[in-house]
């Protein structure tokens, strides 16, 4: 499912030229009867920030703790550098994790949190005042080394996680929801932090998160999950501007889905039948006519205006909400058919457009993207 | 805000009161006592003295102290090694089997104490089933000696204790990050390694309130040694009892009482020093 990234991004993809460090395959977990995986399958390239995005429930976390040995698979392999670790113990793994909720060691101070791995290691008292010393400045936490964890703010303590893991120069470091405790701004700041510290160092990060924001500006490539299964995988760009699924446009960004069936298939792209109307589209999906497809067209590529338009690929509606968020313009339009869709504009030099009124949205048809219609799939 | 705290504290009146009357006021009674001298039949007269704590001082009472902490010692050791391991699977229990486990450890208690000693009075018998045990499988040609020992007393006291340190350290395994010892696996410590550098430490504070709350008891019980030590086991308890009730000695029992009142009292104040924070200490 790995979908390469287009040289048209002009990209550099740091994972192409690489090669595989880890490997999923064919990965099943059930928990008493539930399937909390259902075959998953990935290659991790060496050196990489890869991300794990999805709702809560999708698996995300299993995988994590499959790949860091705390859970065993009901089925499947993982193989780490070529070679089989599915049942090695998660001491025995190169693979070091920063747990959702920090877990740091409540009796010891951040050195001896820090220190503990290499101590597990059978480290001399010197190497461990070293590294200790080089991970303390790595996060910024100089002179903090003889408080104890309880004294520590949350993203302090988050710093810690990190140096306890990184401590031990891990081949993966599995990240679970590391942010997801702090506050806008300084999750804002730590998102930037990790991925100097992971181009630094150039380790492989597997990221765990449900905000595709920060998915989106940190990953080299997003897993999409959803219900124990890889939707798509790919790079930001390929997620965000070729999202294969239904799922996949609305869980990343903001998107319109528009639902109908391919009525014509050309050469050039497909004919797409919504509610009646004929819209040409441009497809890279193997379709046939009939199939149930969606036409998304992200929020801020449908334009909006107060007279018709000649667009091929437009519509109209009556404008049912108009609301002001600064920059930009949020406005909800209904279409004949009932469907409500909704377009961002800039606020700059604004047209008069009145709730009530009868507009016309029209879009490019290379930025509307043919996704299948995976919205009615039960769980 | 100032009037519900102050409500507050007056919940603790009848607390207080009845510690005032009952504790407090007992216990200077007893001080008292133990600076007087004995009288005809249960009677204590002036004049005021040391005496009795100078009678203390001598080798049959110094042995007992000693037999007693060590039994005691012994019992919290013992009570340790079988509640620790037995609190800590009940806290990785499913919550339904918890109910049971705890259940198990709690229906002999609803038993009589006496009624219990007794049980394991018949147990150790020369004639009980242990010794039939013993015969049977031809470990010995004549029956053990078993009933009247150290030994006896020390099973019938850490069976009488063990709930006492399942219980705190069950309470301090059950609110356990699982997710911090799962960090020290993931950090490479080996399932043992990290039990004993992340789970005992962490289960500590239960560990201490265990130990004490087994040790102290076990050092003023004397029915228990009465009955399966006889007159072999003669711990602090039974020198109390004896004074009391065989000598009719009320100011040297009471002497008696202070002293262990007194070792008592250092226990829990070690424990207060050392016992971790505030939310966890049980004195």
């Amino acid at each position: 499912m790995w979908w390469p990234a287009p040289a048209a991004t002009g990209r550099k993809t740091p994972v192409a030229d690489h090669q595989v460090l880890l490997s999923l395959r064919d990965l099943y977990k059930v928990f008493d009867t539930q399937e909390a995986l259902s075959g998953v399958s990935l290659d991790v390239y060496e050196g990489e920030f890869l991300t794990l995005l999805g709702p809560s429930g999708c698996g995300k976390t299993t995988t994590l703790r499959i790949i860091a040995g705390l859970e065993m698979p009901s089925r499947g392999v993982v193989l780490l550098n070529g070679e089989d670790i599915t049942g090695l113990p998660p001491e025995k793994r190169q693979v070091n994790t920063v747990f959702q909720n920090y877990a740091l060691f409540p009796h010891m101070n951040v050195e001896k949190n820090i220190a503990y791995g290499l101590k597990m290691r059978g480290a001399s008292r010197q190497e461990m005042k070293e590294a200790v010393g080089k991970m303390l400045a790595l996060v910024q936490l100089e002179g903090y080394g003889k408080r104890q964890p309880g004294q520590l703010s949350g993203g302090q303590r988050q710093r810690v996680a990190i140096a306890r893991s990184l401590v031990l120069s891990p081949r993966i470091l599995l990240l679970d929801e590391p942010l997801g405790a702090l506050d806008l701004q300084l999750r804002r700041q730590m998102q930037q932090e990790l991925k100097r510290m992971q181009r630094s160092l150039g380790i492989t990060f597997i990221y765990i998160t449900h905000d595709q924001e920060e998915a989106l500006g940190m990953s080299d490539r997003i897993a999409l999950m959803r219900d124990g299964r890889f939707v798509q995988v790919g790079s930001p760009e390929a997620l965000y501007e070729r999202p294969e699924t239904a799922f996949a446009a609305s869980f990343i960004g903001e998107t319109n889905l528009l639902r109908g069936r391919a009525a014509a298939v050309k050469d050039d792209g497909v004919l797409m039948d919504v509610g009646g109307i004929t819209l040409p589209a441009d497809s890279s999906l193997w379709i046939s006519p009939g199939d149930p497809l969606c036409l998304s067209i992200r929020a801020e590529r449908l334009y909006m205006s107060a007279a018709p338009v000649k667009e091929p690929c437009r519509l109209s509606g009556t404008l049912a909400e108009s609301r002001y968020a600064g920059g930009e313009r949020i406005c909800v339009v209904h279409l004949p058919d009932g469907q409500a869709v909704k377009s961002r504009r800039p606020t700059e030099g604004e047209p008069p457009c009145v709730v009530g009124d009868k507009v016309y949205l029209w879009w490019h048809q290379a930025s509307a993207v043919i996704v299948r219609d995976d919205l009615e799939v039960a769980p | 805000m100032k009037r519900p705290a102050r409500r507050r504290e007056a919940m603790a009146i009848p607390m207080a009161v009845y510690a005032a009357l009952f504790v407090g006021l007992s216990l200077m009674y007893i001080m008292g006592l133990s600076m007087l001298t004995r009288g005809e039949g249960f009677a204590a007269i002036p004049p005021v003295t040391l005496d009795n704590y100078e009678r203390i001082i001598s080798p049959i009472y110094l042995r007992s102290l000693l037999l007693s902490l060590r039994l005691a010692g012994l019992t919290a050791l013992f009570c340790l090694l079988i509640g620790y391991p037995f609190a800590y699977f009940m806290a990785k229990a499913r919550p339904g089997a918890r109910t049971w486990i705890l259940l198990l450890l709690i229906v002999p208690f609803w038993t009589n104490a006496l009624i219990r000693i007794y049980g394991w009075k018949i147990l150790f018998s020369a004639s009980g089933p242990i010794n039939q045990l013993i015969l049977a499988l031809g470990l010995a040609d004549r029956p053990v000696k078993l009933l009247y020992t150290d030994f006896a007393v020390l099973v019938g006291m850490v069976y009488a204790m063990v709930p006492f340190m399942v219980l705190p350290v069950y309470s301090a395994a059950e609110r356990l990050d699982w997710s911090v010892v799962e960090a020290a696996r993931d950090l490479g410590a080996s399932p043992l390694k990290a039990f004993f550098t992340v789970v005992v430490p962490m289960t500590l504070p239960g560990i201490l309130a265990g130990l004490v709350l087994t040790f102290i008891p076990s050092i003023g019980l004397f029915f228990l040694s009465d009955l399966l030590g006889g007159s072999n086991t003669m711990l602090w308890g039974n020198m109390v009892h004896n004074e009391l009730l065989k000598s009719r000695d009320l100011p040297f029992a009471a002497a008696l009482s202070v002293v262990l009142l007194a070792l008592t009292g250092l226990v829990i104040l070690l424990y207060r020093r050392k016992g971790g924070s505030a939310e966890t200490m049980v004195f």
